[in-house]
């Protein structure tokens, strides 16, 4: 394998912060709002585990999904003030690291592919080593590899935006001002719909980012997560 | 250096702490006089409603119109949720097509009336074929008829100083919560266009599961705020006269 030199060299990661202090907050604040949100969000699922496509959608009409789990009305009334809670310090805590993300070049910087890195031999090279568990040299486990960075950069652009444009397009008032926002996903039901998928594929970005982390040091990365400072014995890993 | 920069460091810390305590306070004190409080606004949930009613508030402040469907896409199927009352008077009045029953219009109003289901009939009569969402996630499209809450309000003379407009139902033994499932709305919502009190679904009397004879219908509120069965209208300033604590979902349901 003939890897790139890792941008961050081993001394400068022991001074340097390897995550800004915005990065650090931001981080742990969306980890509760999401946390609320997949608490709240199963507790106004399970009221009514049917998914429907279009406009309309109830017991006794055609489902799209019939998720194999027993109907349990009362969580969805309390948890509903909860789930926006959340869903208020997600997009507070999401939009403070956008914007920060934005003017200090994180994402330029940290997450914006190389155009070297972007080919398709490598984005395979690196999902077959992972796939064969391969072993990653201790500097090169510090820096970010392309599929990763792509990963990143669709759940913070893509996934986390779309999931709050279907949780918008279900309140009846909101769409009496964007209807649109509405009507280009099919209707009520489907933005319902789509909002459970994508909440779906963000818990199993999460279960493997979690697993990532437990893979490559647990103690190390959530340290640097929380105090900025890579820990002098990584390399003893 | 060092030194100068904590110093720097310290002025920043210290205007930005103070612009942003001052930015939340100006926020508080435009919110409270612009109506953007809702009653349920206290504890650490009130924050999350407060900031959702503020926010829908502005930006419904144009008297927003839900959308409306073609017949043709009517539901088949309107799942109703609860029970209709069990008492004696109920089945009478089910029996004689409420002959006897009376809505009653109180509060803050120049002149309170009461009306049978025949005199709120005789009023302009207005249907709507909107959306109806559940909180629990299901959804039917039905027509609503009946005659729109503001030409009530007009008719007995809305005091200025009005905030909200209580709806009381009849007493509900075979409610699990509450035996009077009372709900409030705010003088935006009450006034909207969209917002009726219901006696026809469909082309059809409004059902007795539906909330039979009269119910209120918001087309830009999720069910739970279109209060079933009403008996009683009353108009207030009250903030905690608006607020149901025994209910555990969000006062306001546009979301």
């Amino acid at each position: 394998m003939n890897y790139e030199p890792a941008r961050t060299s081993l001394n400068e990661a022991t001074t340097a912060p390897r995550h800004s202090a915005v990065v650090r907050i931001t981080h742990w604040l969306v980890v509760l709002g999401v946390g609320g949100l997949i608490f709240s969000g199963v507790g106004i699922l399970i009221s009514h585990p049917r998914l429907y496509w279009g406009e309309t959608g109830a017991v006794g009409a055609p489902s799209l999904i019939d998720l194999p789990i027993p109907f349990i009305i009362g969580p969805s009334v309390w948890q509903r003030p909860i789930h926006f809670l959340f869903a208020w310090l997600l997009v507070f805590s999401g939009l403070t690291y956008v914007v920060a993300g934005l003017i200090t070049q994180h994402f330029r910087r940290d997450l914006l592919p190389a155009k070297t890195e972007m080919t398709w031999k490598r984005i395979v090279s690196t999902i077959s080593d992972h796939m064969r568990w391969k072993r990653i040299a201790a500097d090169e486990a510090w820096t970010y590899n392309v599929v990763q960075q792509m990963a990143y950069l669709a759940v913070i652009f893509v996934l986390f935006p779309a999931i709050v444009w279907t949780g918008l397009a279900m309140s009846p008032a909101l769409m009496s001002v964007f209807p649109w926002m509405v009507t280009v996903l099919g209707g009520h039901q489907s933005a319902r719909t789509l909002h459970f998928v994508l909440s779906s594929l963000l818990v199993f970005f999460l279960i493997v980012h979690i697993a990532m982390v437990f893979l490559v040091g647990f103690t190390s990365r959530v340290q640097a997560m929380i105090t900025g400072r890579v820990p002098q014995a990584r390399s003893a890993r | 250096m060092s030194k100068l920069l904590t110093r720097r460091k310290l002025i920043v810390a210290s205007v930005a702490t103070v612009a942003s305590a001052s930015g939340v306070g100006a926020a508080i004190h435009f919110a409270g006089r612009y109506g953007l409080i809702p009653p349920d606004h206290t504890g650490i949930l009130g924050v999350g409603k407060t900031l959702t009613y503020a926010s829908h508030r502005l930006l419904t402040s144009g008297q927003s119109l839900a959308r409306e469907f073609k017949r043709s896409e009517v539901s088949k199927v309107h799942p109703v949720n609860g029970v209709p009352p069990d008492n004696e008077t109920y089945r009478a009045w089910l029996a004689n097509g409420f002959d006897g029953w009376r809505l009653t219009v109180d509060g803050l109003v120049a002149r309170p009336m009461s009306f049978s289901l025949d005199e709120l009939k005789g009023l302009p009569m207005e249907s709507h074929i909107t959306l109806h969402a559940c909180e629990e996630g299901w959804s039917y499209i039905a027509e609503w008829i009946g005659v729109r809450l503001s030409h009530v309000l007009d008719l007995v003379g809305t005091r200025p100083e009005a905030r909200y407009v209580v709806f009381t139902p009849f007493e509900n033994s075979n409610n699990r919560v509450s035996r009077v499932l009372w709900s409030s709305i705010d003088m935006a919502e009450a006034l909207h266009p969209q917002t009726q009190l219901a006696y026809g679904m469909n082309d059809e009397e409004l059902p007795a599961g539906h909330g039979a004879p009269i119910r209120l219908r918001l087309a830009r509120q999720l069910g739970y705020k279109n209060t079933k069965y009403l008996s009683r209208i009353t108009l207030t300033d009250d903030m905690a006269k608006a607020n149901d604590p025994a209910r555990r979902g969000p006062w306001y349901g546009g979301i």
